[in-house]
C-alpha cells in the first residue's frame, strides 16, 4: 500500500534518508535547510534504524566526519546551503580524490557572500564543474518536486555506491520549503557487509591494511589517479536522466532544471493554449549533463533558451551541446528573486518566436 | 662471542615492532616522529588490537604516517583529524581510531576539530606531536613556537605583542569534561620513552573503557628545522620546551593533576 504524506522539501529529504538505511548525517545549521537536522532529531533515528545524527561544530567539521565514515564504507551524508557548502569544498575536493561515496544536499539560497536567504540556482557551476580544487566532478542530481527530494536520496547514494563518487542533490529554498504530497520509498535495511578491498575498518589477517587518501606526491602515480578518475567522469554519461516535456514537435526549446523547470513546465501549458510550440527540456541529472538529447533536439528547433534563476550557468553547458548549430539564449533571475511565468513567456514571444 | 652466539632468542632484548612496515622512514635523522610512531606500533601489536585499530595521519611531516604503521589509515585535510575520527568512530563504537597531528595542525588550523572533538568526549585518542614548529613546509612560526625562537616565518624572533603568545592547548582542551585523560610526555632519551610507551598503553585502555578522550602532547625536536645538531636539539628541548611546555599527566582520571595550573 502507498504511504502517502504531506511534507516539506527538506523533511522529505530526511524522512527518505531514514528510509534509504542511511547510517550518518553529520550536519549543521543553515538557512534554507534547516528542516533537515530538525526533522531526523525529531525522528529519533538512532531508534527506528540505528542512524546517528550529529550536529558537528561546523560545515568543515561535517564534510570531514563524513570522509571520515565513508571510508569505512558507511552509507552517509550531510546537507547545507550555499555558504555551509562552500566552507565544505575542502572536503568535498579530498572524497572525491580518495574516491569515496557519501551524499550531499545543498538547499541553495542567494549569493554571492552571505547573500540572501531565498531560493536561488547560482550554484550550479561549483556543483557540476567540481567546486573545489582539483579535476574532479560531483555526480549532481536536480530535483523539481517534494517527491523527487524524496526519490533522489537513495538515487543518489546508489549512484555514491555505483561510482564511489561523492552525489550532491542540488536544489533550493523554493522546493525545500514547499509543501507537496509525497510518496514515501520503502525502509530498506542498513547495510552489514562493507568491500574490504577498500574501507578501513581495521587490518585483519587476511588482506593488506587499507589507506583512505587523496595524495600522491609520485606525479606519474597522480598522473594515472587523474586519468582513471577523468575516465570514470566520462562512464557516468549512461546515468543521465531527463524529462521530456512536448518537445517532439517543439520548434522553440527550453532548458530548465528545478525549480525553474516548475516555472517553465507553467509556460509551456500556457504557450500550448495559444498554440504556440514551446518544449522543455528538463535535466534530472546536471552531471552527468544531458548533452547528447539537447544536440539532437537542437536540430529540430529555430532557438533554445536556457531558464535559470542565475546571471547563465547551465547555459554555458548547452551551449557545448548544441555547438553553435542554432541560438542558443539565457533567461535568469538574480539574488533570491523569482520569475514568473509570464516573465519567461514574453521574453520567448518577443525575442525569439517573433511576437504571438 | 660471534654473530650466531650473539642472535640466540635469549640474547635478543629488542626488535623492530611487526606493526612498522618494511618502508624506510622519511622523517630527517634525529627527529622524535620515527620513536612515536615505532611505539603507538608496538602498544597496538601487545593489545592484540590491530584488526581493530585505525589511525587518522594528518597533513605535515607525518602526512605518511600510513606508509610506515601497518594499520588501516585515512589521510586527513590539515587539522580535520578529530573530525574524521569523529566520524569513523561514531559509526564503529568498538574500535580504535587515533589521530596522530603536529602543532601546527591541532593548535592552528584545527583548533576548532580539537576543542570540539574534546569537548564532545569522543572516544578517540590523540597524539599530538609538537615540536613549536611547521617541519614538513620549511620551518615556520607554529602556534607552539616559544617567544623569541627563531623561524623561517619569524627571523627574528617571535614577537608575542604582534604574533601572539605560543598556545598551551593541551592545558585548555584538559579543562573540558569530555577528555579524561591528558598527559605530557617526550622521547628524547631511554627514560622519557619507557614513560611515553606506558601513557600510550594507557590512553588506548581509557579508549577501550569509553571514558572519552585520551590525549597525549609528545614535546618533540624538529633539528632540521631549529637548525641544529640532533643532539643539540634534544639538549636545547630541555632546557627551552620543557619549562614551557612541563612534562608529565595534567589530567588523570578525569580529574586535573594541578588545579592550579
Amino acid at each position: 500500500m502507498k504511504e502517502l504524506a504531506l511534507m516539506k522539501g527538506n523533511e522529505a529529504i530526511a524522512e527518505a534518508a531514514i528510509r534509504a538505511g542511511v547510517d550518518a548525517y553529520f550536519g549543521y545549521p543553515i538557512t534554507p535547510q534547516s528542516e533537515v537536522m530538525e526533522y531526523l532529531t525529531l525522528q529519533k533515528p538512532e531508534e527506528r534504524t540505528g542512524m546517528i545524527v550529529l550536529q558537528a561544530e561546523s560545515e568543515i567539521a561535517s564534510i570531514n566526519m563524513i570522509y571520515g565514515a565513508a571510508g569505512t564504507g558507511k552509507k552517509v551524508m550531510t546537507s547545507s546551503s550555499s555558504p555551509g557548502i562552500s566552507l565544505m569544498q575542502e572536503g568535498i575536493s579530498y572524497i572525491a580524490g580518495a574516491e569515496l561515496p557519501c551524499l550531499i544536499v545543498n538547499v541553495v539560497r542567494g549569493g554571492p557572500g552571505l547573500g540572501t536567504i531565498q531560493p536561488s540556482q547560482a550554484d550550479y557551476f561549483q556543483a557540476t564543474k567540481g567546486g573545489g580544487h582539483g579535476d574532479y566532478r560531483l555526480i549532481v542530481l536536480a530535483p523539481a518536486s517534494v517527491q523527487e527530494m524524496a526519490d533522489f536520496v537513495d538515487l543518489g547514494l546508489e549512484l555514491a555506491f555505483k561510482y564511489r563518487n561523492p552525489a550532491l542533490i542540488l536544489t533550493d529554498g523554493l522546493i525545500g520549503q514547499m509543501m507537496e504530497k509525497v510518496e514515501l520509498p520503502p525502509q530498506k535495511k542498513r547495510v552489514e557487509e562493507f568491500d574490504q578491498s577498500w574501507v578501513t575498518t581495521g587490518k585483519t589477517r587476511d588482506r593488506e591494511r587499507n589507506i583512505i587518501t587523496s595524495l600522491n606526491l609520485d606525479p606519474d602515480l597522480q598522473y594515472e589517479h587523474n586519468l582513471k578518475l577523468q575516465e570514470k567522469y566520462r562512464s557516468m554519461a549512461k546515468d543521465v536522466m531527463f524529462e521530456k516535456i512536448d518537445c517532439d514537435d517543439a520548434e522553440f526549446l527550453l532548458v530548465a532544471y528545478g525549480s525553474s523547470a516548475r516555472i517553465c513546465q507553467k509556460v509551456v501549458e500556457i504557450a500550448r493554449g495559444r498554440g504556440k510550440r514551446i518544449g522543455l527540456l528538463r535535466p534530472q541529472t546536471l552531471y552527468p549533463f544531458p548533452t547528447d538529447e539537447i544536440a539532437r533536439l537542437s536540430r529540430r528547433v529555430t532557438g533554445i533558451m536556457s531558464v535559470e534563476l542565475s546571471a547563465g550557468q547551465m547555459v554555458e553547458d548547452v551551449k557545448l551541446a548544441v555547438n553553435g548549430k542554432v541560438p542558443v539564449y539565457h533567461y535568469g533571475m538574480l539574488g533570491g528573486k523569482i520569475h514568473s511565468p509570464e516573465d519567461v513567456l514574453s521574453e520567448v514571444e518577443e525575442k525569439y518566436m517573433g511576437g504571438f | 662471542m660471534d654473530i650466531k652466539e650473539i642472535i640466540r632468542p635469549e640474547n635478543l632484548v629488542y626488535k623492530r615492532s611487526p606493526l612498522m612496515t618494511d618502508v624506510t622512514l622519511s622523517y630527517c635523522p634525529g627527529c622524535g616522529h620515527g620513536t612515536i610512531h615505532r611505539l603507538i606500533m608496538e602498544v597496538v601489536d601487545e593489545m592484540g588490537i590491530q584488526s581493530d585499530t585505525i589511525g587518522i595521519a594528518p597533513v605535515g611531516c607525518s602526512v605518511i604516517a600510513y606508509d610506515f604503521m601497518d594499520v588501516d589509515c585515512t589521510q586527513a585535510a590539515h587539522g580535520r583529524a578529530p573530525a574524521v575520527a569523529t566520524g569513523i568512530k561514531r559509526l564503529w563504537p568498538d574500535k580504535y581510531v587515533f589521530t596522530y597531528q603536529g602543532d601546527g595542525d591541532l593548535a592552528a588550523i584545527g583548533t576548532a576539530e580539537t576543542i570540539h572533538a574534546c569537548n564532545r568526549g569522543e572516544d578517540i585518542t590523540i597524539f599530538f606531536v609538537n615540536n613549536g614548529i611547521y617541519g614538513m613546509t620549511g620551518g615556520q612560526m607554529a602556534p607552539t613556537t616559544l617567544e623569541g625562537m627563531k623561524s623561517s616565518t619569524t627571523p627574528y624572533g617571535r614577537d608575542s605583542k604582534t604574533m601572539g603568545p605560543p598556545i598551551k592547548i593541551t592545558e585548555m582542551i584538559a579543562r573540558l569534561p569530555g577528555t579524561y585523560y591528558v598527559t605530557r610526555q617526550a622521547v628524547h632519551k631511554p627514560g622519557s620513552v619507557r614513560k611515553s610507551k606506558k601513557a600510550i598503553r594507557k590512553a588506548l585502555e581509557v579508549q577501550r573503557d569509553k571514558k572519552g578522550v585520551s590525549f597525549i602532547e609528545f614535546v618533540s625536536n624538529c633539528n632540521s628545522g631549529w637548525k641544529m645538531t640532533p643532539n643539540e636539539s634534544n639538549v636545547w628541548m630541555e632546557e627551552h620546551m620543557f619549562s614551557f611546555y612541563p612534562m608529565g599527566d595534567i589530567k588523570n582520571e578525569g580529574v586535573l593533576v594541578n588545579a592550579k595550573e
